[in-house]
């Protein structure tokens, strides 16, 4: 017991190594907070795109672009692309790592998220855009004030579970040497050469916040349902 | 005040409508019926355009809306209602709410004036106390009528009925078609797509006959019923009578 104490200390006490796991957890909450707000507007817009050119076939050169889009980035590991963006596209610019990760999750979630929102949105009954159309209202404000409240709420839970996603596949950011949670944790190993502390300390630190926000998504269905009257 | 000439729909290699041409004066009330893919609902939704027609046009007060810019279209659904078989209530609204959407997003009312019109307007459909329930607390005849309500808040000149009764429990029809001939007795111009030979024979004062994406006979209700000359149409009654 004593000598798991000593391990405690060593591994996270002695030279304040514990800052390494604080510092890469709030990398790793920058990344992905600001990932997702990227992701959540990019992904709206491409949503928005896609199923207006499916519902009015209009906006084919901007639809072609987002499948192009939608189709290499669901096509490529993330690992691979965050790599893309670091070592090619910013391989001459001194530019924060930390900003070019935000930027590489939040383009792949984009992906992810536009088709969450399209499917939403293709979900709810062409009848609610005749009835929008029946009564004067064209497709913009039809889809502003009937479709999107709507198609909205139905994906929410679905929306939320893909910051979960994004929140773990930001763990890969260490192979551009950002000091991230993972990374922070893999760095306490390299220097005290005890790796279950650390890399269990890592894993747990991701479960509890996982945790913290699926019970959030599963309080947010339960009020969800709540208001589905009838 | 519509004038349809000459109107073709195909979907595909299909043709639905196979050229029709009528007139529908003010104040008329024009009854549709015929056999289940006989074009008469295509017919209905291509009066307002929610179907685009493969050719012919649909003349509404002075303009022809095949032509009409997306933006002429839209203002001139606003004074064509339409209620649908299923109602297509916004089920994210209140009913209030589902009653004034349309007039305030089209600045057509101010928010105040929009509820004080739709509070007439439920009191009209006798559902006055339903204000902020939500669609789906109510009963199919309720929603129907809510979707009536909501048609009539624009102020339409003419009401577009698509089988308004065809999704209703037998016990919740009445309800509803009372509200219409109520609409009828004040004045309303109205098409109706229906099955409800009664309502046709009542208040109908056209009855038109459609069956394989034409007008097969069109007259008065007593005529019509009583004296039909097409060898289909004297077929079809002699089923649904």
């Amino acid at each position: 017991m004593s000598s798991f104490i000593d391990k405690l200390h060593e591994t996270f006490i002695v030279d304040d190594r514990w800052k390494y796991l604080a510092n890469g957890l709030k990398t790793t909450l920058i990344i992905t907070v600001f990932a997702v707000m990227i992701g959540m507007v990019l992904g709206f817009l491409i949503a928005i795109i896609r199923s207006t050119h499916d519902k009015t076939g209009k906006l084919k050169f901007l639809n072609l672009i987002a499948k192009l889009y939608l189709t290499v980035i669901r096509g490529t590991p993330v690992m691979v692309q965050l790599l893309i963006i670091y070592y090619v596209i910013f391989a001459s610019v001194a530019i924060d790592k930390t900003i070019v990760g935000i930027l590489a999750f939040g383009l792949n979630s984009a992906a992810y998220v536009a088709e969450i929102f399209r499917s939403g949105i293709m979900s709810i009954d062409n009848g609610q855009f005749e009835a929008g159309a029946s009564l004067g209202l064209n497709y913009r404000k039809t889809m502003m004030y009937i479709i999107m409240p709507q198609a909205f709420k139905n994906v929410l839970p679905a929306l939320a579970n893909e910051c979960i996603v994004l929140l773990k596949e930001t763990s890969v950011a260490g192979y551009i040497a950002l000091n991230d949670l993972t990374k922070g944790g893999d760095i306490i190993r390299s220097l005290t050469y005890e790796a279950f502390l650390p890399l269990i300390a890592v894993a747990l630190i991701y479960l509890i916040i996982v945790m913290i926000l699926s019970s959030l998504v599963s309080a947010l269905e339960r009020r969800l349902a709540k208001s589905d009257r009838g | 005040m519509i004038e349809v000439k000459d109107l073709k729909k195909s979907f595909g290699d299909l043709q639905i409508l196979k050229g029709i041409s009528t007139k529908i004066e003010k104040g008329e009330k024009v009854v549709i019926i015929g056999p289940s893919g006989s074009g008469k609902s295509t017919f209905l939704r291509c009066i307002n355009r929610l179907e685009q027609p493969t050719s012919g046009s649909v003349i509404f007060e002075g303009e022809d809306l095949t032509k009409a810019s997306d933006k002429r279209l839209y203002e001139i659904r606003e004074k064509m209602g339409m209620v649908f078989q299923h109602f297509h209530l916004f089920p994210h609204l209140t009913i209030l709410q589902n009653l004034t959407l349309a007039p305030v997003k089209l600045k057509i009312m101010t928010k105040e004036e929009a509820e004080k019109s739709a509070r007439e307007m439920l009191k009209k459909v006798g559902l006055a106390d339903k204000e902020s329930a939500y669609p789906n607390q109510l009963s199919g005849g309720q929603k129907q009528r809510i979707a009536i309500a909501r048609a009539l808040v624009m102020g339409p000149d003419v009401m577009l009925f698509d089988e308004p009764t065809s999704a209703l429990d037998p016990e919740m029809v009445g309800e509803v078609l009372s509200l219409m001939k109520q609409l009828a007795d004040e004045g309303m111009t109205m098409v109706v797509v229906t099955h409800e030979m009664g309502f046709a024979r009542e208040v109908a004062s056209r009855v038109m006959f459609m069956d394989e994406g034409v007008i097969m006979e069109e007259n008065s209700p007593e005529p019509f019923f009583g004296n039909p000359q097409n060898p289909r149409l004297k077929e079809f009654l002699s089923k649904v009578l």
